[in-house]
């Protein structure tokens, strides 16, 4: 009886749950200058950015910004195996075109679906007619070289790539986990659609705990692998990436989406200024006793310095190994 | 960062609200409750007439105090007209007269009558003697018999007057009266007669009223005189019913003519007329009318406006809906304030109607959209397309709502429809990257906000508080800012969040 579960207001703030009126007016409000949200919007615009501080994430092959241009993609895509194609200004994952391999103008998704030219640069000219943008303003395609997803992770996850999340707070690691999509969610990481959600602890990314439409999860529902055993390799090069998009960016409460790459290792895929609050039920504790104690640490200090900090007071161990003190059944 | 400031002006706001409103309850006596409704009616008379070429003189009959109705306030549009307003034993009149005119000229009156039942006709002149009535032959002999069997079965000279009408109309219509009406018309024949039999009556003009009627015309009605009771009686010539209609306005009621053109050609009058409620202290301040500039109030603007007031006063009720079901309790909408657009357009259609009608427009708009995004179209020739689909629909619908003699399907059309068209365009997407079930949980939450915003905007209270008391619009202002400041939890938050605290408590 899911819809008569109700908890109190006093519950959920002894956990120090923050709700999504807080996080407005507390926190975006507070510490994201709106001047600054085009960085993180426009996905062309973070990935220049990102360049230019150093952060590694996936290497542009090039951009389509007329659909003149669309005409002379083909000269762009020679000479790439694989290739993901996404509007700059897209949400939710909409609009990605991935492309495992190509071979004699034809062009192969994960799926196994096979595409041509034509699809391709229809594709590509949606996108620049606003057809994923927000607000369905005019937008520009980039065309990113094929992540190669780290094998360790590959068994975790249905079709999709999995992403850790990493909410950064002035520059600290505040939560993280990592998003596995499912047969449910459609091979999407969004967890409202059924993507898995798997705490992570912010010393060792190993995991905590798994979340499936908010009810407590052991196993890979698609792939039955064991979430328990969940470690993400690389752990503090990728925390130490995600602090560093404080200094990037300016906005103060970020959500930085992670990938793991197998030859470059962690790389930053997107940002975003208004990050959701689903953390917190995969991590199964509220943001509030975290983020105080960062408003109350002194200003400037460095990345590996608020890493270090983020790593020792934020330790926690996973409540996924001792399967004898879980609860049987919440549903 | 001090919030200071904010609990300053969000005080200011509070107490001048509660001080202006207070202020007018006190120096002019508003009631905090609405009181008994008061129908006003809006009649719009417009004369035309082709000038000559040369002076003209229009003179025309005016309504006056009667039972069942008071005047509340008149106006005149007549350019380059001179005007005077005239009154005498047979009622009031107005003189319009111009030195040189030619072509087509239109003159407008318009006068608000208030509905109250209790006025009382003014003290009515008895009628001046009678003068003799000369009858041509052969009318002579038939109007004789026709006075005679009607006398013989009548008591007084309401039932005679009864008796004749009867005679000249309907069933018992006999030879002499055919013969007689290929003389005379109706009704200044059974005033002919009775004068004849010596009964002092006339014919009087009067206005049927029915909401939201134009190019009325007056109908004719006879006034009879009683000398013994000294009253004159209104009767329907056609049926010989006595008494005066609740609908009925007299706008003429002295015998005299409705209009006369001297310098003109081709002359009529016709009406047009809508009512509208408004509380009964508002209505009579209205007539006592003490324009001072410190009675600021949307009182002081013509009745036209203030109609218009009364509903973008509502809107900051409908805002304020909006913001404590999204800020406090969680509702998704469908574009913020949408909720609050498709309320007003409930107001006008009742919440029935306006329920189906939205739900159908949306249904049906929502099929059309998904064929139009195979078309792979342009964003905003699609929006296009369906703002034409929306308006197709609803033609569609009003038509179809007619024919089965359903007019309530009409007001249909009440519906803003670039905001349908947006809504079904919305939704439509949010169908395609979302799936049906976020469609029906954002649906949802716009059309039970908008209904919660339509209870709150329709109700009586809500609407005199808002109306007569301006104050309230800071209130409104300083309850909207603190909402605005609230960080706590969302009601719908305690749900989702509700497994966190759940473990806590089996572990």
């Amino acid at each position: 009886m899911k819809w008569l579960s109700w908890t109190s207001p006093g519950k959920l703030r002894s956990k120090g749950i923050i709700g999504m009126n807080r996080r407005n007016i507390r926190y975006i409000g507070r510490y994201n200058n709106r001047r600054l949200f085009p960085l993180v919007d426009d996905k062309l615009k973070t990935k220049l950015l990102a360049q230019q501080h150093g952060i590694t994430s996936p290497a542009l092959i090039g951009t389509v910004t007329t659909q003149f241009g669309v005409k002379h993609i083909l000269d762009m895509l020679t000479g790439h195996a694989g290739f993901v194609i996404k509007p700059a200004k897209g949400s939710g994952g909409k609009g990605i075109l991935v492309i495992e391999q190509s071979k004699d103008g034809a062009y192969i998704k994960p799926s196994g679906a096979v595409l041509n030219l034509t699809d391709i640069e229809r594709h590509v000219s949606n996108i620049l007619s606003g057809l994923y943008s927000l607000g369905g303003s005019p937008d520009v395609a980039m065309i990113e070289s094929l992540i190669h997803f780290d094998e360790s992770l590959m068994a975790y996850t249905y079709e999709g790539v999995p992403d850790i999340r990493v909410i950064i707070f002035k520059g600290y690691p505040v939560m993280a986990m990592m998003r596995l999509s499912t047969a449910a969610s459609d091979g999407k990481a969004n967890l409202h659609q059924g993507a898995v959600g798997v705490g992570l602890d912010i010393a060792t990314g190993t995991a905590l705990r798994g979340v499936q439409f908010d009810r407590p999860c052991y196993a890979h529902p698609d792939t039955g692998h064991d979430l328990a055993s969940l470690v993400v390799p690389d752990w503090k090069t990728l925390l130490l990436l995600a602090a560093g998009c404080y200094e990037m960016t300016g906005l103060g409460y970020l959500g930085t989406d992670m990938v793991l790459d197998r030859r470059h290792g962690p790389m930053l895929l997107e940002l975003n200024a208004r990050p959701g609050l689903a953390i917190q039920m995969t991590n199964g504790e509220g943001l509030r006793p975290r983020l105080d104690m960062i408003e109350a640490q002194p200003e400037g200090q460095s990345p590996e310095a608020r890493v270090a900090f983020a790593q020792q007071h934020f330790a926690r161990h996973s409540e996924l190994g001792l399967p004898a003190d879980m609860p049987t059944s919440t549903a | 960062m001090s919030r200071l400031p904010f609990y300053l002006i969000v005080g200011v706001l509070m107490l001048a609200g509660i001080a202006m409103s207070v202020q007018r309850h006190v120096q002019f006596e508003i009631p905090w409750v609405p009181g008994e409704q008061r129908k006003v009616w809006e009649i719009e008379a417009l004369v035309n007439f082709n000038a000559q070429d040369g002076p003209v003189m229009v003179d025309m009959a005016l309504p006056s105090h009667q039972a069942g109705f008071r005047v509340l306030t008149e106006n005149t549009a007549s350019s380059g007209y001179g005007l005077a307003f005239k009154a005498d034993d047979f009622g009031r009149r107005a003189e319009w007269s111009i030195r040189d005119a030619a072509g087509s000229q239109q003159l407008y009156y318009s006068v608000q009558m208030l509905v109250s039942p209790d006025s009382q006709t003014p003290d009515l002149t008895p009628p001046p003697p009678l003068v003799d009535i000369v009858w041509e032959r052969p009318y002579d002999t038939a109007a004789n018999h026709i006075v005679e069997r009607a006398w013989s079965r009548s008591a007084d000279n309401y039932t005679f007057a009864r008796e004749l009408m009867l005679d000249m109309g309907g069933e018992r219509q006999g030879e002499n009266a055919r013969l007689l009406l290929t003389q005379y018309d109706l009704v200044p024949l059974v005033v002919r007669l009775l004068n004849h039999a010596g009964v002092n009556a006339r014919e009087v003009s009067g206005l049927l009223l029915e909401d939201g009627r134009r190019r009325q015309s007056l109908t004719q009605w006879i006034q009879v005189f009683d000398e013994s009771e000294e009253k004159w009686a209104l009767f329907n010539p056609l049926s010989g019913e006595q008494g005066k209609p609740d609908n009925l306005l007299l706008w003429e009621a002295g015998g005299q003519a409705v209009l006369e053109v001297a310098g003109g050609t081709n002359s009529r009058v016709n009406f047009s007329m809508m009512t509208h409620s408004q509380p009964a202290s508002a209505a009579v301040r209205n007539h006592i009318s003490e324009d001072t500039l410190l009675n600021f109030s949307i009182h002081s603007l013509p009745l036209e406006e203030q109609a218009l007031f009364q509903t973008i006063l509502l809107i900051p009720i409908g805002a304020l809906m909006v913001v404590f079901l999204r800020v406090l309790v969680g509702f998704k909408t469908s574009g913020t304030f949408m909720p609050v657009l498709i309320a007003l357009a409930f107001i006008q259609t009742t919440l029935m109607t306006g329920l189906i009608g939205f739900l159908l427009v949306v249904a049906v708009g929502l099929v059309i959209r998904n064929y139009l995004s195979y078309l792979n179209l342009l964003l905003v020739a699609r929006v296009s397309a369906v703002i034409i689909t929306v308006i197709a629909i609803i033609s569609i619908f009003s038509v179809v709502a007619y024919k089965l003699g359903l007019n309530a399907g009409l007001t249909i059309t009440f519906f803003p429809m670039i905001i349908l068209a947006w809504t079904i365009e919305r939704m439509s997407i949010l169908w395609e990257e979302e799936g049906p079930r976020e469609v029906l949980i954002q649906g949802g939450g716009s059309l039970v906000t908008a209904v919660l915003a339509y209870l709150a905007m329709n109700n009586p209270w809500v609407r005199h508080i808002t109306f007569n008391f301006l104050g309230v619009q800071l209130i409104l202002m300083a309850l909207i800012l603190l909402l605005g400041n609230y960080t706590g939890y969302r009601l719908l938050e305690l749900r989702r969040f509700q497994p966190i605290t759940d473990e806590e408590k089996t572990s």
